[in-house]
């Protein structure tokens, strides 16, 4: 790695970050304010806005958005709390911590599929009832899309738990929890309570961000909400979309300002959040101290282990719901089973679906692999000139995920098409970029920072330079974080959604983008097999990163857990 | 030309506030004991001998080895061999790896691996070279560590309470192999130490710092 690169890479990553954030953002604004030269819009007018109050389904799109967003954030941060304040440290926990990786894996698209197959009127719950009651025919429910949202609000529930349990799991050692909760459950206090009063008040601001960025997720999310959430209208961020894609040209002026008034939206959220925040800390500086040992204690652990298990048996049921319709012949209601199997639905879409999985996984390589050139570089002048990123460093490596794709995106694309780059491989890529890094970056920099220095200390004493440490000693003790940062990021890419359809212009068809266009067609065996094929892309690459070390390390057994 | 280890009116500052100042001479086949309760800076001095110190630290006056200055030396280039309190063989390589590392790259091919195998021989663990360090007992693990800093071919040592972590049968031994290879090879010794045990066994000067 060359002296410069190293030293510029913090300012690079952080140009990769935030300049398409605000290209894409200024992009967004001029439309919204009724500029775009090339529709005809040239002078500085409020037209969109009056556009966008004029359509009816205004205030119920925003209610959706808003509600939907705040309760899925919610019930993920409950239920993540819950089950650490209950069982962390037991080995319930430690069977949850194994399926943690494999369910962060399930690309959000797939587990939503897959909740849909379970969940709807003649999904296997419905059929699970109608056996001893004898149904005939599916009930007449609209359960899947449902008015309120709440099976969006639950498709959402099973992914982000994952993500803040995996959050917390991260941030909770640094606590020594063990010893508090010892000295805790010494003085009388219940488990969930001594938790609650002595680790939660610690761990919440070092959660903070990752519960910020859930929530500015579960507001603007739109593949998600395309498959789970109600169709007219629907959620803010699908109905923006709706109006990119609508033939009208004109309609990109409406669109434009409804993503700016999600953007608002997503402020208020977070603003909302925050004087909760400040209310919950102020009602609870009393409780604290007044000395209640806590009752419910057993049913508190008790329900968060319920749900939690819950939560990954939806995700993981789903999964097998999709690979048993992807093989089904004749499947009749309410039988559990399908009468026959068959390849046909796998044989038909073969060769379309190899080049898909094949394009998926290569944008996937190359944005996770430049993601982590960028964070490894950053890392390791960290390392050597002591360029520790600040607190507020950190907010920066957030903003991708916090400002809602489809704020910025439709600026992003406008720019696309304006340099000519758009519908290509690179910038489908470059767009990839900017949400994997975040992830890379988190993944790695733990680990990076936990190796001890004197490793390199001793290196360079045995005579090797910065440049024969990083690759001799450095890069191959951290073989196993390495790769799975690499695997996280390289999941993320396979997932995302609107960006590879804004800025690939429909040109650049991926797993992802080909699996939700077949939402609306509701034809389950397609779906089945493109999901799955979805979800086994985003699977490969953690199988590899579990592999390779287990190869490469055979004979180390210091390398094992490292 | 052989003069060891020099500190001249060595002063490190912290943020400003002075740390520490030394200014002595360490023989070739020397041992120079430097104690003091934790936060005297030991390990600072430790730092700005190897070439370490953090951005915080100021440091004036020279360090030279055998003549020549090594102040401003980037840590590679000093030939200032370390071993800590924990032996820190590099666990992705084997035994013969974590030599190979350190001998240097002059040496090729057949030569190398000899080399190697006769240093092995040396600490009483021939055939160990193709072994994963993490089976190795604590004894064994500390006599490749010394291995490994010798190959390197240093001109001074500095030693890290590197006797600290063996139980009291082993540590006696160790110590007596590390200061009986510094004398022959005529090093100079910096010992960083809280056990007046060592630094009885070293022999040498003893200074306190804070």
């Amino acid at each position: 790695m060359a002296l410069s690169l190293t030293r510029a890479a913090p300012a690079l990553t952080l140009l990769a970050l935030l300049g398409p954030v605000a290209a894409g953002l200024a992009g967004t604004l001029a439309p919204a304010f009724g500029l775009m030269p090339a529709l005809g819009g040239s002078e500085i007018s409020l037209a969109p806005f009056r556009d966008l109050l004029d359509w009816p389904g205004l205030p119920r799109a925003v209610t959706l958005s808003l509600f939907t967003g705040l309760a899925a954030t919610f019930l993920s941060l409950a239920l993540t709390l819950l089950i650490c304040a209950g069982w962390q440290g037991t080995r319930a926990f430690a069977a949850l911590e194994r399926v943690l990786s494999p369910l962060l894996s399930v690309p959000h698209a797939a587990a939503a599929f897959g909740l849909a197959f379970l969940i709807a009127p003649s999904g296997w719950i419905a059929r699970l009832i109608a056996l001893p009651l004898d149904w005939e025919r599916p009930p007449d429910l609209l359960i899947v899309q449902d008015p309120w949202g709440l099976s969006l609000i639950a498709g959402l529930v099973v992914k982000e738990m994952p993500f803040l349990l995996l959050m917390s799991l991260a941030a909770l050692p640094a606590l020594r929890p063990a010893q508090s909760l010892a000295t805790a459950q010494a003085l009388g206090y219940g488990r969930v309570t001594a938790w609650a009063k002595v680790i939660l008040p610690r761990l919440y601001p070092q959660i903070r961000l990752p519960v910020y960025a859930v929530l500015a997720f579960s507001i603007s999310v739109v593949d998600v909400a395309m498959i789970l959430g109600p169709g007219t209208p629907p959620p803010l961020a699908v109905q923006v979309l709706k109006w990119m894609n609508d033939p009208d040209l004109a309609m990109r002026f409406r669109a434009a300002a409804g993503a700016l008034l999600l953007l608002a939206l997503t402020v208020t959220a977070l603003l909302l959040w925050r004087a909760g925040e400040g209310l919950s800390a102020r009602l609870a500086s009393r409780w604290l101290v007044a000395g209640g040992r806590g009752r419910a204690d057993r049913a508190l652990r008790r329900t968060g282990l319920g749900l939690g298990a819950l939560s990954a048996a939806l995700v993981l049921l789903g999964l097998a719901g999709l690979a048993v319709w992807s093989l089904a012949g004749l499947w009749r209601f309410p039988d559990l089973m399908p009468q026959g199997w068959t390849m046909r639905s796998w044989m038909r879409h073969g060769t379309e679906l190899l080049a898909l999985f094949g394009r998926t996984l290569l944008i996937a390589a190359t944005a996770s692999g430049l993601a982590m050139m960028l964070t490894t570089a950053c890392l390791e002048a960290e390392q050597r000139y002591g360029l520790r990123p600040g607190t507020r460093a950190l907010w920066l490596l957030y903003l991708p995920l916090l400002v809602p794709q489809i704020a910025f995106l439709p600026g992003l694309q406008v720019a696309a098409l304006l340099t000519g780059i758009d519908g290509t491989f690179g910038a489908v890529i470059a767009v990839h970029v900017v949400f994997v890094l975040p992830y890379a970056f988190l993944s790695l920099s733990d680990p990076y920072r936990a190796l001890d220095p004197r490793y390199a200390i001793v290196a360079q004493a045995l005579g090797k330079g910065q440049s024969a440490t990083f690759w001799r000693i450095r890069l191959p003790m951290l073989l196993r974080p390495w790769l799975t940062a690499a695997a996280v990021s390289a999941a993320v890419s396979v997932g995302q959604y609107l960006p590879t359809l804004l800025i690939g212009g429909g040109r650049v068809p991926t797993l992802t983008t080909e699996a939700l266009a077949l939402a609306s067609g509701g034809d389950r065996r397609v779906i089945g097999v493109t999901a799955l094929a979805q979800t086994a892309a985003a699977f490969l690459p953690f199988a590899l990163a579990l592999l390779i070390p287990a190869l490469a390390w055979r004979n180390r057994r210091g390398m094992r857990h490292g | 030309m052989a003069e060891g280890l020099r500190f001249d009116e060595l002063r490190i500052a912290h943020r400003g506030a002075p740390m520490l100042t030394l200014d002595a001479r360490v023989a070739p086949g020397e041992v120079l004991t430097v104690m003091g309760p934790s936060g005297s800076g030991k390990s600072t001095l430790l730092s700005a001998i190897i070439g370490t110190l953090a951005p915080g630290f100021a440091l004036t006056g020279r360090i030279t080895l055998d003549g020549t200055e090594i102040t401003r030396l980037p840590p590679e280039r000093r030939r200032v061999g370390i071993l800590f309190q924990d032996e820190l063989l590099f666990p992705h390589l084997s035994v013969g790896g974590n030599l190979g590392f350190a001998l240097p790259a002059r040496l090729r091919g057949r030569a190398r691996r000899e080399r190697i195998d006769a240093a092995l021989r040396d600490i009483g663990l021939e055939g160990f070279a193709p072994r994963d360090p993490a089976t190795l007992s604590g004894g064994q693990k500390a006599r490749i560590a010394l291995m490994r800093m010798l190959l390197a071919e240093p001109r001074a040592l500095l030693l890290d309470e590197p006797f600290s972590r063996l139980d009291a049968a082993r540590r006696g031994q160790i110590r007596a192999l590390v200061f009986e290879r510094a004398r022959a090879q005529g090093l100079p010794v910096l010992l960083v130490t809280h056990d007046p045990e060592d630094a009885e066994a070293a022999g040498g000067r003893v200074i306190t710092l804070g």
